[in-house]
């Protein structure tokens, strides 16, 4: 057993593509819940949007890079107003239960056999990366160093989601230390006090909505740039781990989803490796290899009910900051 | 407060670990589970099936080739026509009929469609459907024979429609019981669905106890994890007034840790635990078993619906529900209300578990795509109404199963949730739910 | 009984001089409840009026229906003569009314600062696009904040100005209220409660403050059962049962009228409201 192997793995989770979506599909959902208080349980439909939204137009219209990107955006805010629409004037738990049925419903509608030519089915979609991968300035070759070495798409792939990550974190930062973001926060805690000022409170958490979700959108399409479009990833697995890692680092900062995303993937990578490892040593006998994966996801709903319990804030949060109402 | 902490701690490991004992209970009792499944369709997890027929004549020695993922297998019908291929794992089959095994004069009436795909993944078993041109059949039109068709597939839609919305009442009873009483958008509610099939599998498939028997015990025995799951975790958070929005993210983790903790014991595969004779239900083969859970689910929720009204505990009930801080300056002692209503919400959903797990088949997240389904039925009846969710559930019920008229059925469920997303838009407190006082 | 408020003699429903706010025919039933049945009623410009009435009498469901966070079961009403049934609330508050709330809505997850700010209209900042963009908005910044921090210093809550809300006492939270919506520059506040739960000590300066408003030219329509307070600083006095409006007039002549005090007395609800308003009535004779 190499341990070393394992820990590098683990750290090097830390840069690695995946971490940097659900930083950026995080950010989204804080916008959502952590400043706005809204209840997004299908933060996976925003980033299938963008998954599908940019591989369908390339593969299937032969949009370019960017007009797939637009695309994705574009069916985005068209999914939020169709969320938001119905359901953001009534009590809050109408949204939490209307976005994870959307979810549902857009995971179902990607993977029906009826619509094999679109979207692949049950099977996905791949190859739709070769635009994004001609742009790479990167000469062939290896870079970085152990345990972050990389060939030079797998460089480019994470240069462009961390520059994201930061560019997503500084937009939320500006956007939450103004008069817009003083709006949203007053309506996350009480929105009845914010509307007795003349403010039009619907609007605002349309706004919240759109946002958070366009950057859920991107964040599907980072997911995507390295792997292949699998219907099953979509589900709302996805969803409650996006909230724990939101929820980890602290649901109303700015740096709170990024690092929860990265102890998120560490500490994942980590157990797996480490179960693994005792698994095949014969130090664990009672589970098999098979049972590694639903263990994780074991200890993730025990993390989530403890953080939830016990720290609410997150590990950066400040609790005078962020309370749990409705 | 540290105090406190440290007790809802040691309450949170208690329960996870109690928890944990009872699936070691199951698991234990059932050593058949670990190593793993015996042959025959009676134990076959996730199965693809039909029967074919040559009018009325059902043909027998037919072939029928299924193909998949690394998978080849052919199955044979046999007398009455029928015919099963177990497959090891969920996606999508490529079904074809060897039209050269048909018998002499038998055809298919679309010559092109003697291959079909079909995609296992909510339901667990597939019936395949090739029609045959009817050479049997001397009396009559061409014209008349598809309407009958028609008619019996409408008929057939309807039947499994209401059998599914009865079976989905009870469950969403306990769910809207729960919401009702607490306030609490119960997540891992599925996991009791779940809980209640994978039990009745244990205790009827592994253990060959009777059908009846395995339901009265899994009845029990999910009754009994509703009062614990109370006890351990949701009273000593009511206790520390944890915010409603926190509970709903505890049950999500709770649903997690219960649906991964079922997968590790009984496998991702499907346990199929109906088998039995066939009824005609006014010419729709049925399967006899779902007829009867059928005619008990009516007998329950009247049961229900008798306690609600006519007891003193249940009236109570209704009084919590509507509200709690009245109930309990009348005299009424809510926590003790409260966890009836889980052990009464645990019982409904564990039996109405184990019908849908004859019904859809059982397996480790079956229960998540019938939340779903129950939070659709209980928002659509009015959210905290347990009449209101029992109407909900059998239009969700008949509303799946007659949609895959028109829409694939693979998009079934997803029908349900869009008229759920409809109805909101339109009458957000539910069909039967009263506007809400604001303010 | 003649005064200057009422175009005639002072009566339930009796027309005004010059009225800001006209409401007709409103009325709210919750099942088979009927919490507020106001045939007509006149809220006087530039003047300190006082709605009072015993627990339930419907005040604080009038309050909400005239602001539109209640949707009334029948009825009208203009202020300044716009039409405003079934406009949204925000846009009352856009029009000029802006209320407080019974239990107190200040927020305590922003400081108090930021809280006031909320109050201003109009900041260009709190446009989606244009918050993207500092020099946009940090004018009008700059200028509210000495707007808000003048009202702190007159609300003394100066020396609070950068903590959160939640630190703040019951009475100095009522207070963050009143100056948050006085900064929406309001042409009618509606105070729900403003006294309770003040500290005894801040009370004369928040009737001071509502005195201030009434100079400064700002109508106030407050729900109060503290009867002094009523005849220290109103104008005039609307007094609400069981949905009704039973007696309005200038306060010393409304203490008198033997409506007032069966409704008070019949409806047994409040028995400190009942001794204060005899109380009264003895004084006045």
């Amino acid at each position: 057993m190499d341990w070393s192997l394992v820990f590098g793995n683990a750290v090097a989770e830390l840069i690695s593509p995946t971490t940097a979506a659900y930083a950026l599909a995080a950010i989204g959902l804080a916008v959502h819940f952590g400043y706005t208080g809204l209840l997004n349980f299908g933060q996976a439909a925003f980033m299938a949007i963008g998954a599908y939204g940019f591989a369908v137009s390339i593969l299937n219209f032969g949009f370019s890079f960017w007009g797939a990107i637009a695309v994705s955006i574009g069916l985005s805010i068209v999914f939020a107003l169709i969320l938001g629409i119905p359901t953001l004037r009534l009590r809050s738990d109408y949204l939490a239960i209307v976005t994870i049925a959307s979810a549902e419903i857009l995971r179902y509608v990607v993977s029906t056999t009826s619509m094999v030519g679109l979207t692949g089915g049950s099977n996905g979609l791949s190859a739709f990366g070769f635009q994004f991968y001609d742009m790479n300035p990167f000469p062939a070759g290896n870079y970085l160093f152990w345990p972050f070495d990389v060939t030079e798409k797998e460089l480019w792939v994470r240069v462009v989601g961390w520059a994201l990550v930061i560019l997503a974190s500084l937009l939320v930062l500006v956007m939450m230390r103004s008069p817009w973001g003083r709006v949203v926060k007053g309506i996350r805690e009480d929105e009845d006090a914010v509307r007795s000022l003349g403010k039009n409170v619907y609007a605002y958490k349309m706004q919240s909505l759109i946002l958070g979700g366009v950057l859920g959108t991107l964040a599907g399409i980072i997911f995507i740039l390295p792997r292949a479009v699998q219907p099953a990833n979509y589900g709302t697995g996805l969803t409650f781990f996006i909230w724990t890692v939101m929820l980890l680092g602290g649901a109303a900062t700015v740096l709170g989803p990024v690092v929860g995303s990265m102890v998120f993937w560490v500490l994942l990578s980590l157990t797996d490796g480490i179960l693994q490892g005792l698994v095949n040593i014969g130090v664990i006998t009672f589970l098999t290899t098979d049972q590694i994966g639903p263990v994780r996801f074991i200890l993730i709903g025990l993390g989530l009910m403890a953080l939830v319990v016990f720290r609410p804030q997150g590990i950066f949060g400040n609790k005078k900051e962020l309370q749990f109402n409705v | 407060m540290s105090q406190l902490k440290l007790q809802v701690t040691k309450r949170f490991a208690v329960s996870i670990g109690l928890l944990l004992a009872i699936f070691g209970l199951v698991l234990q009792v059932s050593p058949a589970l670990a190593a793993g499944e015996t042959d025959g369709p009676d134990s076959t997890s996730l199965s693809i099936g039909g029967i074919i027929k040559d009018g009325d004549v059902l043909l027998e020695g037919v072939q029928i080739a299924v193909t998949g993922d690394n998978f080849d297998a052919t199955g044979t019908t046999g007398v009455d026509g029928r015919w099963v291929v177990g497959v090891p794992s969920k996606g999508e089959y490529r079904v074809t009929l060897l039209i050269e095994t048909l018998p002499e004069g038998a055809s298919l009436r679309d010559p092109n469609k003697i291959t079909k795909t079909v995609k296992i993944d909510v339901v667990n078993t597939v019936n395949v459907l090739f029609t045959l041109n009817d050479t049997t059949s001397t009396t009559g039109g061409p014209g008349d024979k598809p309407a009958e068709a028609e008619t019996n597939v409408f008929l057939g839609r309807l039947i499994a429609g209401l059998i599914l919305g009865i079976l989905l009442a009870m469950a969403a009873i306990g769910l809207s019981l729960i919401y009702g009483t607490t306030a609490l958008n119960n997540f891992a509610h599925g996991e009791m669905v779940t809980m209640g099939a994978l039990f009745a599998f244990t205790l009827n498939k592994l253990m060959g106890i009777d059908l009846l028997i395995s339901a009265v015990l899994t009845m029990m025995l999910v009754a009994a994890f509703g009062w614990l799951q109370d006890a351990t975790i949701w009273r000593p958070l009511r206790k520390r007034r944890v915010g409603l929005t926190q509970m709903m993210i505890v049950s999500i983790g709770l649903s997690l840790v219960i649906r991964y903790v079922f997968q590790i014991i009984y496998g991702g595969d499907t346990k199929v635990l109906s088998q039995g004779e066939i009824w005609n239900i006014a010419g729709v083969p049925t399967q006899a078993v779902n007829v009867i859970s059928a005619g008990v689910g009516i007998v329950i929720l009247l049961l229900v619906a008798a306690f609600l009204t006519k007891t003193r505990i249940g009236k109570a009930t209704r009084a919590v529900a509507d509200n709690a801080s009245l109930a309990a300056a009348t005299g009424i002692d809510v926590e003790r209300i409260i966890r009836i209503v889980w052990v009464v919400a645990g019982a409904l959903t564990g039996i109405s578990g184990v019908m849908l797990g004859l019904f859809l088949q059982a397996s480790w997240d079956m229960g998540f795509s019938i939340l779903l389904l129950m939070f659709a039925a209980v928002t659509l009846g009015g959210l905290g109404t347990a009449f209101g969710a029992a109407v909900g559930a059998l239009v969700v019920g008949l509303f799946v199963e007659l949609s895959t008229l028109v829409i694939p059925s693979d998009l079934k469920f997803a029908g349900a949730l869009v008229v759920l997303i409809l109805v909101l838009l339109v009458r957000p407190q539910g069909i039967l739910g009263k506007a809400q006082r604001i303010g | 009984m003649s005064n200057q408020i009422s175009l005639g003699d002072a009566s339930p429903g009796c027309q005004k001089v010059d009225p800001i706010l006209v409401a007709d025919n409103v009325s709210r039933q919750f099942g088979g409840l009927t919490a507020v049945n106001v045939a007509h009623l006149e809220i006087p410009r530039g003047k300190i009026t006082a709605l009072i009435g015993p627990n339930g009498a419907g005040k604080t469901t009038l309050f909400n229906l005239l602001t539109g966070f209640d949707k009334p079961t029948t009825g009208t009403w203009t202020f300044e003569g716009k039409n405003l049934a079934g406009v949204a609330s925000y846009k009352v508050a856009r029009l000029g009314m802006v209320r407080t709330f019974q239990l107190t809505k200040a927020l305590s997850m922003l400081t108090v600062i930021e809280n006031m700010r909320l109050g201003a209209q109009k900041q260009p900042g709190e446009r989606f696009l244009a918050a993207m963009f500092r020099p946009l908005w940090s004018g009008f910044e700059n200028r509210i904040t000495v707007q808000a921090e003048d009202l702190l210093k007159r609300f003394k809550l100066d020396a609070k100005r950068d903590d959160f809300a939640a630190a703040l006492s019951g009475g100095q939270r009522k207070l963050l209220e009143m100056a948050r919506a006085l900064m929406a520059e309001p042409k009618l506040v509606m105070l729900d409660e403003p006294m309770a739960g003040v500290n005894p000590a801040l009370t004369q300066s928040l009737l001071d403050h509502i005195k201030d408003l009434k100079s400064n030219g700002t109508t106030v329509l407050f729900v109060e059962h503290d009867m002094h307070m009523v005849r220290h600083i109103s104008d005039w006095v609307v007094v609400m049962a069981e949905g009704k409006i039973v007696a309005e007039g200038p306060p010393a002549d409304v203490m008198k009228d033997q409506a007032v005090i069966d409704a008070y007395l019949g409806a047994h609800a409040d028995i400190d409201l009942g001794t204060v308003s005899i109380k009264t009535v003895k004084d006045g004779e």
